[in-house]
């Protein structure tokens, strides 16, 4: 495992420079990994690393994990950040360290770069994934004692950004990634073949070997099969 | 259908609570939930929310949602079992 920097385009101003995570491996094929998004991304994040350990120490895969600017350790601004952005950034990455497939995982399916063998593992809509950070938002207001309706917030998302959870959202973001769905030709590895049920439910970060496991086989098992 | 709605209820919260299986077999009408169990905060309820209504095929308002609802599991099948009906209700 090694923790690296690559060049990223920026969506204004110069190149900025994002972590990743990679694992080399024996085998020729490269797969560049596009995390989940936003809180699911932090519930996520440690079966994807498990699964790239996994891929590079028993199918000889290796993989790289880049963060999307503006997520995880990136110093980017999260508000200047549109779905294209975060696209571009994918394309540049996958390029740069040499990416032979990708996957994306749960939102992250929704920014693979194209050109590549896809793979996404539980793809959710944009739509999806908003919906239910503005009924955490909705919530969480009420806790404070604020009313709020999902459809004001959203609208007023939608004209001037928003801070969402924690994330803070541009109002280019909010309309483009409420229309965004997972790329049609990509293939689909859903969470009812692994056994158990997506660690994204989870309300804690937690960590399941055995789905790792299954996860790790069904992307070497996919790899080989494009290559046959 | 009652019985369906209960078994898929105890498997979400499985599934968010992260509990070992079986073991929300043994929640009865008054276990707590929100405000009980510190990890089921404002993200993880509306999660819970989000995967009833694609689990049951229900819609539910912000409206709709309140402590009195969320503070117990028999609140919350309680209001589950309503939904369900009306879905199927409109359905017919």
């Amino acid at each position: 495992m090694k923790p690296l920097l690559w060049p990223c385009p920026a969506s204004a101003g110069e190149p900025s420079r994002e972590y990743a995570l990679q694992f080399s491996a024996s085998g020729c094929a490269t797969l560049l990994i596009v995390p989940a998004l936003f809180d699911e991304g932090n519930r996520m994040r440690r079966l994807t690393v498990e699964v790239q350990r996994r891929l590079a120490d028993e199918h000889g895969i290796a993989s790289v994990l880049p963060d999307l600017p503006g997520c995880n350790e990136s110093l980017a601004d999260l508000a200047l950040q549109t779905p294209a952005s975060w696209q571009r950034a994918m394309i540049a990455c996958a390029r740069q360290l040499g990416a032979t497939h990708v996957l994306g995982v749960r939102g992250g399916s929704l920014v693979t770069p194209s050109g590549y063998p896809t793979l996404h593992y539980a793809p959710v809509t944009g739509a999806s994934i908003l919906r239910q950070m503005l009924r955490a938002h909705v919530l969480a207001a009420r806790e404070a004692g604020r009313e709020e309706r999902r459809e004001d917030v959203l609208d007023r998302a939608r004209r001037e950004g928003i801070t969402l959870c924690g994330h803070n959202l541009g109002a280019d973001f909010i309309t483009a990634f409420e229309a965004l769905e997972p790329a049609a030709e990509a293939s689909i590895l859903a969470q009812g073949t692994l056994g158990g049920s997506g660690l994204w439910l989870r309300a804690e970060p937690s960590d399941d070997p055995d789905q790792a496991d299954a996860l790790a086989l069904a992307i070497a098992g996919w790899i080989e099969g494009e290559a046959a | 259908m009652a019985e369906d709605t209960d078994q898929i209820l105890r498997a979400i919260l499985t599934d968010v609570l992260g509990l070992a299986p079986g073991q929300a077999a043994s929640f009865e009408a008054d276990t707590g939930l929100f405000g009980h169990l510190p990890e089921l905060d404002s993200m993880a309820v509306a999660g819970l929310l989000t995967e009833m209504e694609d689990r049951l095929g229900i819609m539910i308002d912000d409206d709709e949602i309140d402590g009195e609802m969320l503070e117990t599991y028999g609140g919350l099948l309680g209001f589950a079992e309503t939904k369900t009906r009306e879905a199927k209700n409109a359905q017919a």
